[in-house]
């Protein structure tokens, strides 16, 4: 989930009660994030692998997941804790526009990606792709436009990978442990979760995240169920929410861009609503994390399958999102331990509120738990795009598959400490400007990637130079977002859109003009008979169906040789 | 390598039923694209305003849509098993080894 709104930055609050430590809740919390480790290393031996040294087991889980396991890990990949602290948050600060688009955005996402995800699959099974850069330079026969969408996927999931950290911290800050002034108790309880999470990663590969996404999925489904049937009776009924919303709503504007909230969408809001809906859409599929937990099903059609039974997760984002309105109602204060208001908190501190301390427990564990299999794969996937094409593609080309792995593994434990340090030592806010700075960039991949699932008509060096003009576009115009309260950069991901002269999502405006000048330089490069790369596909690659031959024959386990229809 | 150059080709497919599936998949996406025509309050269901639950009602709905859209194109394109060597389809190849 991508472009939420920043600007849930603290500000000063008179209220200072910081709750003290919820023991019961905690323990609670503690014992599932045990139960998940325990599973997370165990993952290994999970449909156990000949060996697990090459990126098609460790990081695509032998390509072998069914459609169960491929709807948990792809509902556990994409609905992450930070979208369900950050959803709510939104609805509960600014209103439905830039929280309440979640739910379209969710919608639309599984009639688009049912199109083109599975040309993606056959051709990468045939192939023996891991990464859409991989499929990139397969069929353009350019390194340069295959390292520009490589690069982009590592700097887009990278701040993704970091706010899935400000997740577990808005529990355990609620929790009363992770805040204060002591630096040791304060990041302690971080540190040693992702350093968990980092250790069975590095072991399990994919199957650890695979396998946790069962109790994470489970888990979160049980909350929002019984929080969105119990809390509403207690606070007066959904009809006194949602007049407590459009009271509050119609009542304030964002101090950040100074627009008035919105209980319902006015005639002024129309094209920031659909573009943000649609941009995140055709974006999400375009992160690296996405495309490993899809790569990982077994067959083409686990995935268009799964298209028509992922909205179930949509149907719950959307129930969460209202809970962001039920807080308004029930008068919730986020407040954290340092005394500032923090919308962030504004989820935990409802179950706190609200719920008996040790179903408290059970929430906090759900979004704690629902942080650490996002930021596996996330890891995982930018692990596997700085191995394939970075070091295999520029620095070792006749790397083997064990170096590969043993490459990837690294890289995985590297990143994850690279985003605990961002989050630790950097204010959150550069997380959170830098994710939707990657939500626009990631965009502007999708031409290359999805545009050559289905024509070479585009040229090589013309997608290149799209590319970069989306890129840079996106970046001037997000950094032009001012905050009218402090003056800031990156205030939002909205800005006016040239001729249509609406407002609207940043990265579609960017996208077309992507799309408008690879379309004209391929008119004038092929004009000028530029040279053409070399294609690796055919077209019968396209349709591929698991029990298909495969160009790269790999050491398989057992379960490969399972008849797949 | 490949035989003759018409196996590389894609397998044939009923062109009307992709078409069919094709709107079936569009309809969603226009349908929530037109914000102007949802976003309102009433009439409330059960509390609800009408932009919340009418967007609760298209996830449903969606699914099926989907749904249908993926058995439809099961059935316009049945998939054609490939070669042994990967490089063509095995559609009129009879088979000496015994498998499939």
């Amino acid at each position: 989930m991508t472009a939420i709104a920043p600007s849930l930055a603290p500000t000063v609050a008179p209220a200072a009660d910081t709750g003290g430590v919820n023991g019961v809740a905690l323990t609670v919390l503690i014992f599932f994030f045990v139960l998940v480790a325990g599973a997370g290393f165990w993952a290994a031996r999970w449909r156990r692998p000949e060996s697990m040294e090459s990126l098609e087991e460790w990081g695509l889980g032998g390509r072998s997941f069914g459609t169960w396991i491929t709807w948990f890990l792809l509902g556990g990949d994409l609905y992450t804790a930070y979208t369900f602290v950050a959803v709510p948050a939104a609805m509960w600060a600014f209103g439905a526009v830039n929280g309440f688009f979640a739910v379209p955005y969710t919608i639309i996402l599984y009639p688009i990606i049912f199109v083109f995800m599975s040309r993606l699959w056959s051709v990468s099974h045939r192939h023996g792709y891991v990464t859409p850069a991989d499929f990139v330079e397969g069929r353009s026969g350019s390194r340069v436009l295959s390292l520009a969408v490589a690069v982009t996927g590592f700097l887009a999931t990278m701040p993704y990978i970091a706010l899935q950290l400000v997740g577990i911290q808005a529990v355990l800050e609620v929790a009363g442990v992770g805040g204060g002034n002591n630096w040791v108790a304060k990041d302690l309880p971080l540190f040693i979760a992702f350093l968990v999470l980092a250790l069975y990663t590095y072991t399990s590969g994919l199957r650890a995240p695979a396998i946790i996404a069962f109790v994470k999925d489970i888990l979160i489904y049980l909350v929002i169920i019984v929080a969105v049937i119990y809390l509403p009776s207690k606070v007066g009924g959904w009809g006194h929410v949602f007049d407590s919303a459009e009271k509050k709503m119609t009542t304030t504007t964002n101090p950040a861009t100074g627009n008035p909230n919105v209980f319902i969408p006015g005639p002024k809001a129309y094209w920031a609503y659909g573009t943000l809906a649609l941009g995140s859409a055709l974006a999400l599929f375009m992160y690296p994390h996405s495309i490993t937990a899809t790569l990982s099903a077994k067959s083409r059609n686990t995935i268009r399958k799964n298209a028509s039974i992922l909205p179930a997760y949509s149907f719950l984002l959307g129930l969460l999102a209202l809970l962001g309105w039920v807080a308004i109602a029930a008068g919730t204060k986020p407040v954290g331990l340092d005394g500032k208001v923090n919308g962030q908190l504004v989820i935990p501190q409802l179950f706190e509120d609200m719920f008996p301390s040790w179903f408290a427990g059970v929430a906090f564990a759900a979004i704690a738990i629902g942080a650490l299999v996002p930021a596996a794969i996330m890891s995982i996937a930018a692990a596997n795009t700085f191995t394939r094409n970075i070091y295999k593609a520029w620095i070792k080309p006749n790397a083997t598959v064990q170096q590969e792995a043993k490459v990837s593994k690294l890289t995985s434990l590297v990143v994850k400490a690279f985003a605990l340090i961002f989050v630790l030592t950097l204010d959150k806010s550069n997380a959170i400007n830098f994710q939707l700075l990657g939500g626009i960039w990631i965009l502007q991949t999708f031409p290359a990637l999805v545009f050559y699932l289905y024509t070479r008509w585009f040229h090589r060096w013309a997608l290149l130079a799209g590319w970069a003009v989306g890129m840079v576009y996106g970046t001037v115009a997000a950094y032009n977002v001012t905050n009218k309260a402090t003056g800031a950069p990156f205030a939002g991901s909205v800005a006016n859109m040239p001729l249509i002269g609406q407002l609207g999502y940043i990265a579609v405006t960017a996208f077309a003009f992507n799309v408008v000048v690879a379309a004209i330089l391929t008119l004038a490069l092929r004009a000028a008979k530029a040279p053409e790369g070399k294609d690796a596909t055919i077209p019968a690659d396209y349709f591929a169906e698991a029990g298909d031959p495969r160009v790269e024959k790999l050491p398989v386990g057992p379960h490969e040789y399972t008849p797949s229809a | 390598m490949s035989t003759t150059p018409h196996r590389h080709e894609a397998p044939p497919a009923n062109k009307g039923l992709l078409a069919l599936a094709g709107v079936l998949l569009a309809i969603p996406i226009v349908a929530l694209l037109l914000v102007g025509t949802y976003a309102k309050d009433e009439p409330r269901v059960l509390g609800f305003p009408f932009f919340i639950w009418y967007q609760f009602v298209w996830v449903v709905l969606c699914s099926a849509l989907t749904y249908t859209a993926y058995r439809i194109v099961l059935k316009a394109r049945p998939h054609v098993p490939m070669s042994r060597e990967g490089d063509s389809f095995d559609d009129d190849l009879p088979r000496e080894d015994g498998i499939r």
